[in-house]
């Protein structure tokens, strides 16, 4: 059953690739949602049924054997892969019903949802394998399915280069990840999740001989890991990706953000956390990191007027809160963000495509507004959306983030409450990118052109279907499944796989943590709602004041930091003028003219000389005869 | 089992070939009789080089199918014949390509048509021979003879510099091979055989050993090649036709690799490891900077040249990391990058014979005007990269492990090379295949052929299937580095 869950994508990307020009779109459209959907209901049944059977692995033979090295293939069933399976089939196949309705004029559409099967089928292959090295080729095929959905549109400069930067940039981050693979491999003989688990315990002090640093051998493994994650899951100095992912079509954006690839980096994070629970350095690097890309992001995303990169923006933002629950070792409430981020981000983009599709494929914000009248239905899901982000009570993402951040308000580092701070900051800056993006485009004096504004149409009820049952689940999910992740009974499950710090239940919380604290987050979102509230309908002409007023500040956000330029300067240029330095001087210049070319040219000169002497001349030769009589006969005479 | 003496027969089996295109009529102006015997002749020699891995006894570590033959009069120099896991898949890989070269080729016309099919089966012939000697001698001879059809090849049928190129390949690679020719003499004098198995059971004093080292190094560093020795490389491949490329790249290059493997590694330890991180140190350095060199190239097929420095690289990392994981590595990324750059260079190929110019700049958006070319293009740039489930993966991983076990600064380093080849390759990918249709291709073009579509299913397939299931090749070639890899002494790094 769990197979099936897994490889009826697959089938699906097949299906639609050689049969594109063979049978009608409307029939393969319907096939590839019909097997998403069975795969919906396939991993639905098999996570019931894992709750009587237990755990399972399937293998389906081996990959590479070589030595001490034996690789399988192999799925795991385990309540996360089954959970994450159920998860990523959930939104994967809304997506695809969205997509029929979305790409209906694309006249490559067959082929997009076959994309959007295999990039299914990675993500699955991803969460469900048992060892990491075929993680490792679900990591990087997600790579590659978001490098060909990002550049779909291939006939734009602008999303191939987005579709390149993409695959680049995770290829850092894959670096790290294969290095950390090679040094699990040396530290513990074995790259399976399972028997690392098993062999954890006696390597929890055990070094290893980096560049010539002997370092904790765990640390280094977990540190290298998190690289990997940071490229995945788009972190700061690794997020540069993301937003120009925002080239590919709208369920793209979806795909890679809420359900899966981000994910994955935080997946790997919450796999391998007894790991990381063996190295405090790394957990601290997280934590930072983390919030690092929190407050970035979400500062960024004010100053934005793309609706995609708004969103995008967000996700990066709310991925840092994931990293930093995970910095304060509280994983299953990083697990419950992620499942509950996915709904609502999905959710978010969806919408925003709804949106864009019927503005005519505009997506500057500026030039959208009063919009709800027209399109109210996106504009309520888009509503809730919006609210289950910022954390409203009794949304999705209220249970979740409120979670993460009392956490971190408990954890033990040093400089928790400086986390803690950054964590509310980030609060108070989603509520206002997001009642800015709410306004700007649903309220307020439409400012598109007249055309467009006439063309102005609710999406089909194909588009729509897939955006309520999301919504219903931004709103519900949290209220029915928090404690899933904080009850005692469960936790005990969930230590089967994971880490878990038991202490840390509900009661604990209540408990541990001044009611002040708790309901800051709550505080900050009014404060910034009202913020909102009076800059954009009492004080209009305020935000174009401050923005005049402090331009220098301002282009430092619009321009995200000037990151993009940094690396354009310290990195790309310097390589590509490398790459001319070495081909042109040492390879042509140096190399060919010392070598080949420098001998046949000694070869050929001294040749020339040489020959000089035959000029066939009698007297030349008479000449130099009698010089030589003359030297062998002095020579003679000086020696005898 | 039925004794046939099957390597001498895969090495005649071309000649015969040979003579009777020799003798076919000269007046067929496509010459389309004489590619229906080479093609016959190369797709026999295949499939009968299939008889080898089938009755291959895979526990045995010893040489297998053994003839040999006498020759000088003299029990010491014979004629000898033999494979072992090491050598066997080299040969299926050279019948493979020699007879996709053939399959590529039918539907084209070229100038001396004739003389151009001889030439590759005698090359066929030679390289069969080379990788099938166990005698340093039978050895030393084929390795030379394949310059001959080579230089040929490129100084014939090759492009506008082809001179200068076909020159600069055999000055670069006599070179090497003098050196090595002394180094079996002073083997033959020093005891009185020049047969590989009987080799392997000698030592030698270290400070003998490091000069011979040096003297087959020079050889094979020329072949494989390493860094600096590597610049004929780009210029051979540039000026090559298509067929001359795929088996350049494809099986040349990897006579190196094996080389290192049989001698270097197996005669000569001590100074194998004394020497150790000398290769390394050329090795990060190959793939560091032919990744820069190849991410700034202009010419399609310049690019492809240095990516494959910078895989043999991985190679011979593998290689004198001598464990097991890495001669593994080592021996799968020959193959693979043996299967990918070939198809590869096809490639590059069809566009030549479509466009008749390599330039990246003159193309742009082709996948519109040719999907299908374009998905199999991108399939082979993939396993390029080393994408997970193509071969190219399978030999990155376990040579950079092994790598990593011996010393993690050189791995780490290398590693690099994965992210530079995605940049270099999908560059390639977006410049020739996306964006905007450029002006060139504004007319109608042809996809692919069906010898094309078949070139390229069959390439395809062969990379998925050892990329899916290495083992199938790793498998024949265990029991023989088991044997290297016991004899080697343990090394400090």
């Amino acid at each position: 059953m769990f197979l099936f869950a897994i490889f009826l994508p697959l089938i699906s990307f097949f299906i639609c690739v050689f049969f594109n020009n063979y049978t009608k779109s409307s029939h393969l459209n319907l096939i590839s949602c019909f097997l998403l959907f069975l795969s919906t209901i396939a991993s639905l049944f098999s996570i019931i049924s894992f709750q009587s059977n237990g755990p399972n692995t399937y293998v389906l033979g081996n990959w590479i054997v070589s030595g001490s090295l034996n690789v399988d293939w192999s799925i795991q069933m385990n309540l996360l892969s089954s959970s994450m399976v159920l998860m990523v089939n959930f939104v994967s196949t809304l997506i695809h019903i969205y997509s029929v309705g979305y790409m209906n004029n694309d006249s490559r559409k067959i082929i997009f949802m076959g994309y959007l099967g295999l990039f299914t089928f990675f993500m699955l292959f991803l969460v469900s394998s048992s060892n990491l090295v075929q993680l490792f080729l679900g990591w990087e095929g997600v790579g590659l399915t978001s490098y060909l959905l990002i550049g779909f549109w291939n006939y734009k400069a602008s999303a191939n280069n987005a579709a390149l930067k993409a695959f680049v940039v995770n290829r850092v981050g894959d670096f790290g990840l294969l290095i950390a693979l090679f040094t699990l491999f040396i530290v513990f003989g074995t790259l399976n999740v399972n028997e690392i688990m098993i062999l954890l315990n006696s390597h929890f002090d055990s070094n290893f001989s980096f560049l010539g640093f002997d370092i904790h051998a765990i640390t280094i493994i977990t540190i290298l890991l998190f690289i990997g994650c940071m490229g995945k899951s788009a972190q700061f100095g690794l997020h540069v990706w993301l937003p120009d992912a925002m080239e590919g079509p709208t369920p793209v954006s979806a795909l890679i953000h809420a359900a899966t690839m981000v994910t994955a980096g935080v997946f790997l994070l919450i796999l391998v956390s007894p790991l990381l629970e063996a190295s405090g350095l790394t957990r601290n690097l997280i934590l930072i990191i983390g919030s690092l890309t929190c407050i970035f992001a979400s500062s960024v995303a004010i100053f934005q007027n793309d609706i995609k990169r708004i969103i995008a923006y967000s996700t990066c933002s709310q991925l840092g809160y994931m990293f930093m629950s995970i910095g304060v070792s509280a994983y299953s409430i990083a697990y419950f963000h992620l499942l509950s981020h996915a709904f609502f981000k999905a959710l978010l983009f969806l919408g925003a495509g709804s949106v864009i599709h019927s503005m005519s494929d505009e997506q500057n914000i500026k030039k959208m507004g009063g919009l709800y009248s027209k399109i109210p239905v996106t504009y309520i899901c888009m509503l809730i959306g919006s609210c289950s982000l910022i954390g409203l009570p009794f949304f999705s993402g209220y249970y979740s983030k409120d979670l993460i951040l009392e956490f971190i308000y408990l954890g033990e580092t040093t400089f928790n409450s400086y986390v803690f701070f950054i964590g509310i900051l980030g609060v108070f800056f989603t509520t206002i990118y997001s009642t800015r993006l709410i306004i700007h485009v649903f309220h307020g004096k439409n400012l598109s052109d007249e055309k467009v504004f006439a063309h102005i149409h609710e999406s089909s009820a194909i588009m729509i279907v897939p955006l309520v049952i999301l919504a219903v689940f931004a709103i519900f999910y949290g209220m029915i499944s928090h404690h899933y992740f904080l009850d005692k009974n469960y936790l005990n499950m969930w230590s089967q796989i994971i880490f878990v710090n038991k202490e840390l239940n509900e009661n604990y919380v209540l408990e541990n943590i001044p009611t002040l604290f708790r309901k800051l987050p709550l505080l900050v979102i009014s404060l910034g709602l009202a913020m909102c509230f009076c800059l954009y309908f009492a004080f209009r002409k305020f935000p174009s004041y401050l923005k005049s007023r402090f331009s220098i500040f301002c282009s430092f956000f619009t321009n995200k930091w000037f990151i993009d330029e940094i690396y354009k300067v310290l990195l790309i240029k310097p390589i590509l003028y490398l790459g001319k330095g070495f081909w042109k001087s040492i390879d042509i210049d140096l190399i060919d003219n010392l070598g080949p070319n420098g001998i046949t040219r000694v070869v050929r000169s001294s040749g020339l000389w040489v020959s000089k002497l035959q000029s066939g001349y009698l007297y030349h030769y008479v000449l130099s005869v009698v010089i030589g009589l003359t030297l062998f006969l002095s020579l003679y005479i000086y020696i005898f | 089992m039925l004794n046939l003496p099957i390597l001498p027969i895969l090495i005649i089996l071309p000649l015969f070939g040979l003579v009777f295109i020799l003798f076919s009529s000269e007046v067929d102006e496509f010459a389309k009789q004489a590619k229906k015997s080479a093609l016959w002749t190369t797709a026999s020699t295949f499939f009968l080089s299939l008889y080898l891995p089938f009755n291959f006894e895979k526990d045995i570590p010893h040489f297998q199918f053994v003839n040999s033959f006498n020759w000088f009069n003299s029990e010491n120099i014979r004629f000898s014949l033999g494979v072992d896991g090491i050598s066997m898949p080299f040969i299926i890989l050279t019948t493979f390509l020699v007879l996709v070269c053939m399959i590529f080729i039918f539907p084209q016309s070229k100038k001396k048509m004739r003389m151009y099919l001889c030439s590759f089966l005698l090359l066929e012939s030679f390289l069969i021979g080379t990788f099938s000697a166990i005698d340093l001698f039978s050895f030393y001879i084929f390795f030379e003879s394949i310059l001959i059809p080579m230089y040929l090849i490129i100084g014939f049928w090759g492009g506008e510099r082809r001179i200068y190129s076909a020159y600069k390949f055999f000055l670069y690679t006599l070179l090497g091979s003098v050196l090595m020719l002394i180094a079996i003499i002073f083997l033959y004098q020093e005891f009185g055989t020049t047969s590989i198995p009987k080799l392997l059971d000698y030592t030698l004093p270290f400070y003998i050993q490091s000069w011979l080292w040096l003297a087959f190094f020079s050889s094979f560093a020329v072949k494989i090649p390493m860094w600096p020795f590597h610049t004929w490389l780009p210029d051979a491949h540039v000026e090559a036709p298509t067929e001359g490329s795929v088996i350049l790249a494809g099986i040349l290059l990897k006579l190196g690799g094996y080389g290192f493997i049989r001698f270097n590694l197996s005669i000569l330890p001590d100074a194998s490891i004394f020497f150790t991180p000398f290769v390394y140190f050329l090795s990060v350095v190959a793939v560091i900077y032919t990744s820069f060199i190849a991410l700034v190239q202009e010419d399609m097929k310049k690019l492809i040249a240095y990516s494959s420095v910078a895989h043999m690289g991985f190679v011979t990392l593998g290689i004198f990391s001598a464990n097991i994981q890495g001669l593994h590595g080592a021996i799968i990324q020959m193959i693979s990058h043996g299967v990918i750059s070939a198809a590869l260079f096809f490639s590059i190929g069809s566009i030549y014979n479509r466009f008749q110019t390599k330039e990246i700049v003159f193309f742009g958006g082709l996948a519109f005007k040719m999907p299908k070319f374009s998905v199999f293009f991108l399939i082979f740039s993939l396993s390029a990269i080393g994408f997970p489930g193509t071969s190219g993966f399978v030999g990155e991983f376990l040579t950079l492990l092994s790598a990593y076990s011996k010393n993690t600064l050189v791995a780490v380093l290398s590693s690099t090379g994965v992210i530079l080849a995605a940049a270099y390759m999908l560059l390639l990918y977006k410049n020739v295949f996306l964006g905007e249709i450029s002006n060139n291709l504004e007319r109608k073009i042809d996809d692919l052929k069906i010898s094309e579509t078949f070139t390229f299913v069959m390439l395809s397939i062969v990379i998925f299937v050892i990329g899916i299931k290495p083992n199938i090749i790793l498998d024949y070639t265990t029991s023989s580095l088991d044997r290297i890899i016991k004899l080697y002494p343990i090394s400090i790094y």
